[in-house]
C-alpha cells in the first residue's frame, strides 16, 4: 500500500455499492497463511529477560482490560474486579492499574460506582460489551437500544460484534452500514470491533474483516469474544497488526488491536507485546492502541512481577482469584 | 554382525511427561567402577517452577480421593515394582557395584516400604485424629489432612532412599517435587517409569535430576510449596540456609540426622506434612 493524495476518495467509492465494496476487499493481497504462522512462531521465540521483562510486564498491566462476561456475574463480583483494576497488587502501590474493566452493560453502573468512589483520577475505563454479544444476532435496533444503553450507563469504550453470518455470507455493505450505524451511536465513547476470528475460518477474511472495521470508523479492532474457541492466537494478532499499520499508511489514522481470550501466561503476553513491536510498530506499544482481553492473565502478571521483585517464585495464594 | 546399543535418554518426570529440561543442560553420570553409564538432565528453576505448577495442579485431585483409594494406588506402585525388580537389581549393582545379594536387599526392602505405607493410608487418621472430649455439649473431632506441595530432597540411596521418602509423602495426599540423589540419579527416572505405569496420576510425584545445591533454594523459597523434606541434604550451611528461605511462608520443614532407611520407619514421615483439622459440632437438637 502507498499513501495516495486521493486516498479520502478512494476509500469513499470502495464503500459506496455492495460490489464495490467486494471489489475492495477482495482486492486485498491474500495472506500467506504459512508464512504467517511462522512469522508469528519466530517472533514467540524471542527472549525478553530482566530490564526488558520488568518494563514488559507492567506494560502488559497496563493494557489489560479486566473481563468478567459471565450469566453468573454479580455487582458485588463487579466491584471486586474493579476494585482490582485500579490496585491489581494492593501490597504494592507501584504497581500500574489496567486499561480498563470490561463488563455486560447492565453491570456498568456497578464498575462506574466503584472506579468514581475514588475520585475519578483511578483512570480506568469501564468497556460493556454490547449489540447482542456474544452472537450478535438481533435486529439492528435493539443492538442499537444495547449500545445506547450501555453509554448512558457511564460506559466510556463500547466492545461491538459484527454480524458473522452477514459477512460470510458476503454482504459486506451490510456489516459497514451497521458497524457505521454503531459509531454513530456511541458517540464519544470509544468503539472496538469484536470479529470472532474463531468463525471466520481464513486469514484473508480477517484481513478484510479488519480492512472493512476500520473504514466503517472502529477505533480498535478485536480478535475474538472469548465465548469460542479458538479466541486470540498469535497469527490472526499478525495479521491484524499488518492491517492496522497498512491503514496507517494509506490513511494516517491509527487503529487499536485487542486480542481477546486464551491469553493465560504472561510468557504469552510478551510474545504478543514483541509482535506489536516488530509488526505494527513501537507507536503501538501503549494502552491507548493495544489491549489485552483477559481476566486470569492479570495474576500471572503479578505473580511473575513479584517473582522478579522479591527473587522468589510466587503462588496464586497471594493474590484475589477474581 | 553386531547390534548397535540402543542408549537411554533419561529425562525429568514433570506432570506424568518425560520432559527434557528447559535448560538443554546434561550431565554425565558414572557408575560404581567410575566409568561413563548415561547422561543425566540437569533441571534447571524453570524446571523445579513446572514441576511445582504441576503438584499444584494435582494436588486437589489426589487429596480428595479417598484414602483407601491411595492406598491402593501406592500398592500398585510396588506391584509394578515387584514385576520389574531384576531391572532394579542391575541398576544398583551398576550405580553402586553392590553384590546380587545386596541389591537384592535393597529392591525388597523397598517394595516393602511401599506396602507398608500403603498400608497406613487409611489408617493414619485414626492414629493422629480423632474424638476430643471437650467441656460442652459438643462433639469436636480432629482429623489430618495433607499439607499440599511438598519438596523433597531425595537422599543418595537410588531407590530405597528414594521410596521412603516419596511414598509417606504422597500417601497422605500431598504432592511432591523431588530433586533426586544426585550420584545416582539414573534409577529415580526409573522409577518413575514405574510410576507413570502404575495408577499414580500425572503430578503427584514430579522428579527433577540435577545439582541439589542449584535447585533446592529455588523450592525452599518458592511461596506456593508447603513443605520441604531437606533428608538428602547433607552440607549443613546448604540446609540452614534452605530452612531460612523455608521460614518465608512458614513452610513445614523436616531435617532430619543420619537415618538407617532399612530400619523400620517412624511415623514421622507422614505427620510432619500433615496438618490437624478439629471441628466443633453441636450434639443433639
Amino acid at each position: 500500500m502507498t499513501v495516495t493524495s486521493s486516498t479520502a476518495s478512494f476509500l469513499a467509492d470502495a464503500t459506496s455499492s455492495d460490489a464495490a465494496l467486494r471489489r475492495f476487499l477482495h482486492g486485498l493481497p491474500g495472506v500467506d497463511q504459512v508464512g504467517a504462522e511462522q512469522r508469528a512462531a519466530g517472533l514467540g521465540t524471542r527472549s525478553i529477560k530482566t530490564s526488558a521483562k520488568e518494563f514488559a510486564i507492567d506494560l502488559a498491566i497496563r493494557m489489560v482490560d479486566l473481563t468478567t462476561l459471565e450469566g453468573a456475574d454479580t455487582p458485588g463480583k463487579v466491584r471486586a474486579l474493579s476494585t482490582k483494576a485500579m490496585h491489581p497488587d494492593p501490597a504494592d502501590p507501584t504497581c500500574p492499574s489496567t486499561a480498563a474493566v470490561c463488563v455486560y452493560p447492565d453491570m456498568v453502573p456497578f464498575a462506574k460506582e466503584t472506579l468514581s468512589h475514588a475520585g475519578g483520577t483511578s483512570g480506568v475505563h469501564i468497556a460493556a460489551v454490547a449489540t447482542a454479544f456474544p452472537s450478535g444476532r438481533a435486529a439492528l435496533d435493539i443492538k442499537l437500544a444495547d449500545v445506547q444503553d450501555a453509554v448512558e450507563a457511564g460506559a466510556d469504550e463500547i466492545d461491538m460484534v459484527i454480524d458473522r453470518g452477514a459477512f460470510l455470507s458476503g454482504r459486506y455493505l451490510e456489516v459497514y452500514e451497521e458497524i457505521v450505524a454503531v459509531r454513530e451511536a456511541v458517540g464519544d465513547a470509544h468503539l472496538k470491533v469484536i470479529f470472532e476470528t474463531g468463525e471466520l475460518q481464513t486469514y484473508d477474511n480477517v484481513r478484510r474483516a479488519s480492512w472493512l472495521a476500520m473504514m466503517a470508523g472502529g477505533h480498535f479492532i478485536k480478535t475474538s469474544t472469548g465465548k469460542i474457541q479458538p479466541a486470540a492466537t498469535l497469527p490472526v494478532t499478525l495479521v491484524m497488526l499488518e492491517a492496522v499499520r497498512d491503514f496507517r499508511e494509506v490513511t494516517g489514522q491509527m487503529v487499536g488491536v485487542k486480542p481477546a481470550g486464551g491469553i493465560r501466561s504472561s510468557k504469552d503476553a510478551i510474545k504478543y507485546l514483541v509482535m506489536v513491536n516488530e509488526v505494527a510498530g513501537p507507536d503501538w506499544l501503549d494502552p491507548d492502541w493495544f489491549r489485552f482481553g483477559a481476566s486470569t492473565l492479570l495474576n500471572d502478571l503479578l505473580m511473575q512481577r513479584t517473582k522478579m521483585q522479591t527473587g522468589r517464585y510466587s503462588g496464586p495464594d497471594y493474590f484475589t482469584l477474581d | 554382525m553386531t547390534r548397535i546399543d540402543v542408549r537411554k535418554t533419561y529425562k525429568l518426570y514433570i506432570g506424568g511427561a518425560f520432559p527434557r529440561s528447559e535448560s538443554g543442560r546434561s550431565y554425565a553420570v558414572n557408575d560404581a567402577r567410575g566409568r561413563f553409564w548415561a547422561n543425566a538432565s540437569h533441571a534447571s528453576r524453570k524446571d523445579a517452577r513446572d514441576a511445582v505448577k504441576a503438584a499444584r495442579a494435582a494436588f486437589g485431585g489426589w487429596s480428595s480421593r479417598t484414602a483407601y483409594n491411595r492406598g491402593q494406588v501406592v500398592y500398585r506402585i510396588a506391584e509394578v515394582l515387584e514385576d520389574r525388580r531384576e531391572q532394579f537389581e542391575a541398576e544398583l549393582r551398576t550405580a553402586e557395584g553392590l553384590t546380587a545379594a545386596k541389591a537384592r536387599t535393597y529392591v525388597e526392602a523397598a517394595i516393602d516400604r511401599l506396602v507398608w505405607y500403603a498400608g497406613w493410608a487409611d489408617k493414619i487418621a485414626q492414629v493422629t485424629g480423632g474424638a476430643n472430649q471437650v467441656a460442652g455439649p459438643y462433639f469436636n473431632h480432629s482429623a489430618p489432612e495433607p499439607s499440599g506441595v511438598i519438596a523433597v530432597v531425595a537422599p543418595s540411596g537410588p531407590l530405597l532412599g528414594l521410596v521412603s521418602v516419596i511414598a509417606p509423602a504422597i500417601v497422605t495426599g500431598n504432592t511432591t517435587v523431588v530433586i533426586a540423589s544426585e550420584p545416582h540419579p539414573l534409577t529415580s527416572i526409573t522409577l518413575a517409569e514405574v510410576m507413570a505405569t502404575s495408577d499414580v496420576p500425572g503430578g503427584v510425584v514430579n522428579i527433577l535430576t540435577g545439582p541439589q545445591a542449584e535447585i533446592a533454594p529455588w523450592l525452599a523459597s518458592h511461596m506456593d510449596v508447603n513443605g520441604i523434606d531437606l533428608t538428602g541434604v547433607t552440607d549443613d550451611e546448604l540446609a540452614r540456609n534452605l530452612e531460612i528461605e523455608a521460614a518465608e511462608n512458614l513452610k513445614r520443614v523436616r531435617r532430619p540426622g543420619v537415618e538407617d532407611l532399612l530400619a523400620p520407619p517412624a511415623l514421622d514421615r507422614m505427620t510432619t506434612f500433615l496438618e490437624t483439622k478439629t471441628v466443633w459440632h453441636p450434639m443433639g437438637i
